[in-house]
């Protein structure tokens, strides 16, 4: 069984981290996912960074093109990891761009993530019905998640259609807006999480984008399954670097 | 060989809509209705009207009498110049403004290279009265300051894009940025035949009145409807797209194109997109892209702010990789003299984009009696100073 998938069968509200590989220093990749599977968060979103992250705010651009600029590569960051399964079990996703991942060759990307024990990828700008058309039979041959994002714009007729090609978790956009953190959430997310939780869908949801704190991680896992942590996890790292991990980390949950 | 878009956005391999969830209402809206709207009776109306009396069209289609001589080929300039803010890109802002309306949208976001785009789009938006936030990167707003100073005189709001290289294409990121935070008052006016798909084929539309325009003003002139070349400069593609759009499947009509070499295509420091371009992902679009091994969108560079753009738009990587387009890049040196002889011969000072396009003749020698149309795509007003230093004027 996929890790993702038995992760999501935990009765418990699921805390997933995200960061940019490469970033602070190229070498803290493993040391990274280490010491978070050691403070207990449920689920690692290594980013594989871009020169152009159309779908990030500030926090995330930056580390993207100081990762880059540190030397991070696709090729560089499966490097890293081709060891990575003999020190932790938690369960990893790639979330990087179309483009490196085109570039690198979509099924030597998927052969590697595979070879190396990556459980899914999230692929922002890769739509679902391209996915489904060209590349779904390639991810399900070397066992690979592909997570698909929705947001409050979303229409239901979506929705149910992502719903149905997703397995693992549906990411679920917190609100209208790039990434970035928030210090808390209003009505209108409520009402969103709400909606889309009496949808039943049959893929569970995690929700991203905005969460930054205790506050906001209680606030989203209210009616979802988990939620993601990507910007505040990031300018903890930049403030505190590695050594930040945990107090961060606890004071979340 | 189909050269327009087919029935699911894309030109040959490329084109389509690869975009972020976040933007998918957005774009498939567009996707749904462009075309209906654009073939409503009062849509149309309302645009030929404008680009009439409000844009000064049809531009001229002028008989370049003394560059004729000089070149060795019967040689034709229609005059996009000559519109009003000075360049084609103003076909396309009025022609996307009036979409905006009918799909009932209230604020305007556009991204700016040169400004002209930018300009183009703070002039419609203050026509239509309708509130407007242009991205600029930080670099091109201080070597482009006449052009923000009309922006900010035309009401919009001029926003430095920070990130990246802090040009064009990070003008773009930020404007589908803007967009993703403000997914449902706003409309992204784009500049060029770029970004997901309807994009490319709605801007090449609007832009479409030039070959169209092109068409019955040669048969007045010299009894035929196509010339034996169409000429452009190519950015993203825009002022080509529209001058290559109704010939395109008139194989006797010769599709040339110009991109800006830079400093000479192999210095590092160059924007010929389709030669030193790969496929991949730029803006929402499958096509040429000038990136590194690894997938990064590497910066390029012109002495023209609105060339230096990493990728071209869909249709002309189909046009380059199918051959039906003949594709060559002039150097900033080249693209300089070719502006300096434009006006030495006839009178007219040509933006330094459009300048690309007249370095042609270093590239290609045409018969007596061809005839070559020329996109002369925009005035040089706005690149003054560059000429200045340029040439120590
Ligand atoms: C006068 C002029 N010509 C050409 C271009 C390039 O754009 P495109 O390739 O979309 O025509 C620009 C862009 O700013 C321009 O201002």
């Amino acid at each position: 069984m996929n890790r993702i998938e038995k992760k999501l069968q935990e009765d418990k509200k699921l805390l997933s981290i995200y960061f940019t590989a490469g970033y602070p220093q190229i070498n803290d990749t493993t040391d990274i996912i280490q010491s978070l599977e050691k403070e207990g968060v449920d689920l690692i979103e290594i980013g594989l960074p871009f020169s152009d992250p159309l779908a990030d705010g500030p926090t995330i651009q930056q580390s993207s093109t100081d990762a880059l600029k540190n030397g991070m590569s696709t090729a560089v960051l499966f490097e890293q990891l081709k060891d990575i399964r003999k020190t932790v079990s938690i369960p990893l996703i790639i979330m990087g761009y179309f483009n490196p991942i085109l570039q690198f060759g979509v099924e030597e990307f998927c052969k590697k993530c595979h070879e190396i024990g990556i459980d899914g990828l999230i692929i922002p700008d890769l739509p679902v019905d391209v996915y489904k058309r060209e590349y779904q039979a390639l991810f399900e041959q070397y066992g690979l998640f592909n997570i698909f994002l929705i947001t409050p714009q979303t229409s239901d007729e979506r929705i149910r259609f992502i719903d149905a090609v997703s397995n693992g978790f549906i990411y679920m956009v917190s609100s209208a807006s790039v990434t970035g953190a928030k210090s808390e959430f209003g009505n209108t997310q409520e009402s969103y999480f709400k909606r889309i939780s009496d949808m039943d869908l049959k893929t569970p949801q995690i929700v991203g984008f905005g969460i930054s704190n205790a506050t906001t991680f209680q606030a989203a896992t209210k009616y979802a399954h988990g939620a993601i942590i990507g910007s505040a996890f990031i300018k903890c790292l930049n403030e505190k670097g590695i050594t930040g991990i945990p107090d961060f980390i606890g004071s979340i949950r | 060989m189909n050269y327009n878009v087919d029935s699911n956005g894309y030109y040959g391999n490329f084109g389509g809509a690869y975009i972020p969830e976040m933007l998918y209402p957005n774009v498939e809206e567009l996707r749904q209705r462009y075309l209906e709207v654009m073939n409503e009776p009062d849509f149309k109306v309302t645009f030929d009207k404008l680009l009439r009396d409000y844009v000064g069209r049809p531009s001229p289609l002028y008989f370049a009498s003394r560059l004729s001589e000089k070149h060795g080929a019967r040689i034709y300039l229609k005059r996009e110049d000559l519109n009003h803010t000075g360049a084609h890109k103003i076909n396309n802002t009025i022609g996307q403004i009036l979409m905006a309306r009918k799909l009932g949208k209230k604020r305007i976001i556009a991204e700016t290279g040169a400004g002209q785009h930018g300009v183009a789009t703070a002039t419609v938006c203050a026509l239509m009265g309708m509130e407007c936030v242009v991205y600029m990167g930080e670099i091109d707003i201080a070597r482009q300051a006449p052009n923000v100073a009309r922006m900010k005189m035309l009401g919009a709001t001029v926003r430095p894009a920070l990130s990246g290289s802090r040009t064009l294409k990070d003008a773009t990121n930020e404007a589908i940025r803007d967009w993703i935070n403000n997914p449902v008052d706003t409309h992204y006016i784009i500049g060029s035949a770029i970004g997901p798909h309807p994009y490319p084929d709605m801007v090449t539309r609007f832009q479409s009145i030039i070959s169209e325009e092109i068409k019955w003003q040669l048969k007045e002139k010299e009894g035929r409807e196509n010339p034996d070349y169409v000429i452009a400069c190519i950015g993203g593609g825009s002022n080509a797209a529209g001058t290559y759009y109704h010939f395109l499947d008139q194989p006797e009509v010769g599709i040339i194109a110009v991109e800006a070499a830079g400093k000479g295509i192999h210095s590092g420091e160059s924007a010929a997109t389709s030669i030193l371009g790969k496929e991949g992902i730029i803006h929402g679009c499958k096509t040429l892209l000038m990136q590194s091994e690894d997938g990064q969108i590497t910066e390029p560079y012109s002495i023209s702010a609105g060339l230096d753009y990493p990728g071209v738009g869909p249709m002309h990587a189909h046009l380059y990789t199918s051959g039906r387009g003949e594709f060559y890049s002039a150097t900033d040196d080249e693209a300089m003299h070719a502006g300096l002889e434009l006006a030495k011969l006839e009178g007219i000072i040509p933006a330094i984009e459009s300048s690309h396009a007249f370095a042609v003749f270093n590239h290609k020698n045409f018969k007596k009696d061809d005839i070559v149309v020329i996109s002369l795509s925009g005035r040089g007003d706005k690149d003054l100073d560059t000429y200045i230093n340029y040439f120590n004027l």
